[in-house]
């Protein structure tokens, strides 16, 4: 795995192996499974961050076809959890002593002919699903109500359905179902030429779609050993940052329709619009789509009007976001909701500006530098207090951070071509990663024998965030459950795939 | 909240008069759907259609042996094929209002046919007069489309002008919004908010992937688009389609506004 430092253990090594990393300060990632061999052997891999500027560690173990189990380390390392189950049911590995042995992203009622990751299962072959009811924990106790919410929800949301216990105002457990959504979009990747990939990694979180578009870029040049120009390097930073930016002051909108602060949301959802038109003016699309390839750029960028546009935008962003900061109806709505702990925050898997708000000061573009951020000095802003006004005011101070970022870049960026040559090397591997919007995005690819891909992992960082947050909501009242969501930020689309 | 107050008349007017004459669309310079000239498409290389991922164009057989197919309805507007093609027969545009009353009409055929139906328009006219009520159904979004669908009520579009609204109760709407290719598990979801609403009602694809699936339909876990499963009314191609596009579609349906394609032909 080109970008990380490897490890071959044989499975029972594993666990003894990820509890050294621990006991070390390092912190797991993810885990996945593919196929190196169909029918053979499936693989599963580890990803683990060290510190700062270390490289990446990535540990593998084979297990065999016919009947691969491993022991859960979600009791150990919760934030674990969601991957191992869902490997269970996308690759078929069991994982022995889960503590939650219950399905998740594949619905009760979904029964696939055998796990739809494998290579041999069909990729057109659609799987039998019959409704059967959900499996939630039970309820004792005659006072405590039961609220479905969604999955079809007010407004313009995305599909989730949030299960309540309650009683009276106070919510005792929020459970939530989610992945209505999930596409199985890492197997269409599966035989896929890694040029068209990138039009499959756009669209796995529409409004995150340069974080993985990069993250996937980059795990492909990691895997065929290619360097992009520097000229590139510089337009992909302006491009990550453009994205930071719409997605922010979106947040702002939604989080002043929550509070119920009228202007607040009228005027967020206005700049959100601005700053997209910007998107639109500068690459043609408001999602900054079709503009990133594997070995750089589709095309040349001007930037020469856009520290101008971005200028006439400034004063009106800080007079916004310092307004907010003075409203006192709205910050009594957001100081101490939501509290999330650093501990919990940090076993869980907590990402991006809610790990930060929670006093985790880690940043994959300052920790592990890509594109041009190693070129280009950059705060990361980080709170204690870790509630909603934290993870308020981290944004806040990205806010800035990317616009200085921006200008900064569009004055230093060399002339020069924006591409190089590529060539897809069979058997390639490679990890890509990037610190999105919501927080960090990784990419682990696998090539073929014909250079097309094989097997493509996506870390996205709503899948990390929206198992954490249901923890902020026990033991909380209704009147906050809408701020709260809000203030995290998250995107079912992400987390779904 | 005087200081909201203030700050709300400071800033002013923000929304643009479109679709009125002199109001401005936006984005001139967003791409739309690239437009195919067949009087340039010689050799059949089949440039295009190799980097076409969701298999909007491939060739089918005629008289004089074969020929490319477009289908809009497939197209997710990543531009590929208008930097694949040798000879510029398809090129970038800025066409964007591809809202449709056929499936048909997205398709890309010789000779014009005759203009759309109408009927559907001038029901849907005597029911609502000019105002309108939706319930929106993400059936598994990649979320672009719904950034677009929340854009309409920012100060800019700000739909409520035309006497559109969102609805959260399926019994107060008309018309059902979906998005996304309809995966398994938003298929039940989708139909009992269907069942949900009173008659007359209307259903819009919204975007590739509700109009046919797009870069995500199929596979183990998506159908092919919405009318795999409910009537559709409008077809909304454009991944997303801009906001305009879907103010367009919306005023389509009522027959505020005219179709813009036939034959997958844009008129110009
Ligand atoms: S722009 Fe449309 S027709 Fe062209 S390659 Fe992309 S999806 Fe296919
Ligand atoms: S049509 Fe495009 S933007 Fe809309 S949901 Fe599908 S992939 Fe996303």
């Amino acid at each position: 795995m080109k970008g990380a430092v490897e490890r071959v253990l044989r499975p029972e090594e594993i666990p003894q192996a990820c509890d050294d990393l621990m006991k070390a300060g390092a912190r797991l990632q993810m885990t996945y499974a593919w196929f190196p061999e169909p029918g053979q052997s499936v693989e599963v891999a580890y990803l683990a961050v060290t510190a700062p500027h270390e490289p990446f560690l990535f540990l593998r173990c084979s297990l065999p076809a016919d009947s691969p189990h491993l022991q859960s380390l979600a009791p150990q390392i919760p934030l674990l959890g969601w991957y191992e189950r869902e490997i269970q049911e996308l690759c078929g590995v069991i994982f022995d002593g889960h503590p939650e042995p219950r399905p998740l992203v594949l619905h009760e009622g979904a029964h696939p002919s055998m796990p739809p990751l494998d290579p041999r299962y069909q990729p057109d072959e659609m799987m039998p699903f019959t409704s059967e009811p959900w499996d939630r924990p039970p309820v004792e106790g005659d006072d405590v109500q039961t609220l479905p919410f969604g999955p079809v929800r007010a407004d313009v949301l995305e599909s989730a359905q949030i299960f309540f216990y309650y009683i009276g105002e106070a919510i005792l457990h929020c459970h939530p179902r989610l992945f209505f959504k999930h596409r199985g979009m890492e197997k269409r990747f599966e035989g896929t030429s890694p040029s068209l990939g990138v039009v499959l990694a756009e669209r796995i979180s529409g409004v995150d779609s340069i974080a993985h578009s990069l993250a996937y870029c980059q795990a492909i040049e990691a895997a065929c050993g290619c360097e992009i120009p520097e000229r590139a390097r510089y337009l992909r930073t302006v491009l990550a940052e453009l994205e930071r930016l719409y997605n922010h002051l979106h947040y702002f909108g939604h989080l002043c329709h929550t509070t119920t602060l009228k202007v607040g949301e009228a005027q967020g959802k206005l700049l959100a619009e601005q700053s997209k038109q910007i998107n639109g003016m500068l690459t043609g699309n408001r999602f900054l789509r079709g503009i990133l390839k594997p070995g750089g750029l589709r095309r040349d960028l001007d930037l020469s009007t856009l520290p101008e546009m971005l200028n006439r935008l400034q004063p009106e962003i800080t007079t916004y976001l310092r307004s907010m900061e003075e409203t006192n109806s709205h910050l009594d709505r957001l100081i101490t909701t939501g509290h999330l702990p650093l501990q919990t925050a940090y076993d869980q898997g907590a990402t991006g500006p809610v790990k930060r708000a929670s006093g985790i000061g880690r940043d994959l573009r300052g920790d592990h530098p890509y594109a041009a951020y190693d070129r280009l000095t950059m705060n990361i802003p980080v709170r204690t207090e870790g509630d909603a006004h934290a993870r308020v005011q981290i944004r806040m101070e990205e806010i800035h951070e990317s616009l200085s970022l921006i200008a900064r870049a569009a004055k230093d960026i060399p002339e020069g071509p924006v591409s190089s040559e590529i060539s897809y090397v069979s058997g390639g591997e490679g990890l890509g990663w990037c610190e999105g919007a919501r927080g960090s995005t990784y990419y682990c690819v696998h090539l073929d024998d014909a250079g097309l891909l094989a097997r493509v992992k996506i870390k996205s960082p709503s899948f990390s965030n929206w198992r954490v947050f249901p923890l902020t909501v026990h033991d909380t009242n209704m009147m906050d459950y809408a701020i709260n969501e809000a203030s995290f930020g998250l995107t079912m689309a992400g987390c779904d795939r | 909240m005087p200081v909201w107050t203030l700050y709300g008349i400071r800033r002013g007017i923000a929304t643009t008069s479109w679709p009125k004459k002199d109001g401005a669309v936006a984005q001139p310079e967003v791409l739309g759907l690239p437009r195919y000239h067949a009087d340039r498409c010689r050799d059949n290389c089949r440039a295009c259609a190799d980097v076409c991922l969701p298999g909007a164009l491939s060739f089918e057989s005629c008289q004089t042996g074969e020929r490319l197919a477009l289908d809009y309805g497939k197209c997710i507007g990543c531009q590929l094929c208008t930097e694949a093609c040798p000879n510029d027969a398809l090129t970038k545009s800025n066409d964007w209002a591809f809202g449709v009353r056929n499936r048909d009409d997205l398709i890309w055929a010789e000779a014009l046919k005759s203009p759309p139906a109408e009927e559907v328009t001038r029901k849907i006219q005597k029911y609502f007069g000019r105002s309108l009520h939706i319930r929106h159904v993400d059936a598994g979004s990649c979320n672009g489309c719904e950034s677009e669908l929340q854009a309409l009520n920012n100060p800019y579009y700000n739909l409520h002008r035309l006497g559109i609204f969102f609805t959260p109760s399926p019994r107060f709407a008309d018309l059902l919004l979906v998005t996304g290719p309809v995966t398994y598990a938003m298929q039940g979801p989708l139909r009992e908010t269907y069942n949900a609403m009173p008659e007359p009602r209307w259903v819009m694809a919204m975007g590739t992937c509700a109009v046919s699936g797009g870069a995500s339909g199929g596979g183990y876990s998506c159908g092919h688009g919405v009318e795999e499963f409910l009537p559709v009314d409008i077809y909304v191609p454009g991944c997303p389609p801009n906001p305009a596009a879907m103010i367009h579609a919306l005023l389509l349906l009522l027959n505020r506004a005219s179709q813009h394609v036939q034959g997958g032909q844009v008129a110009h």
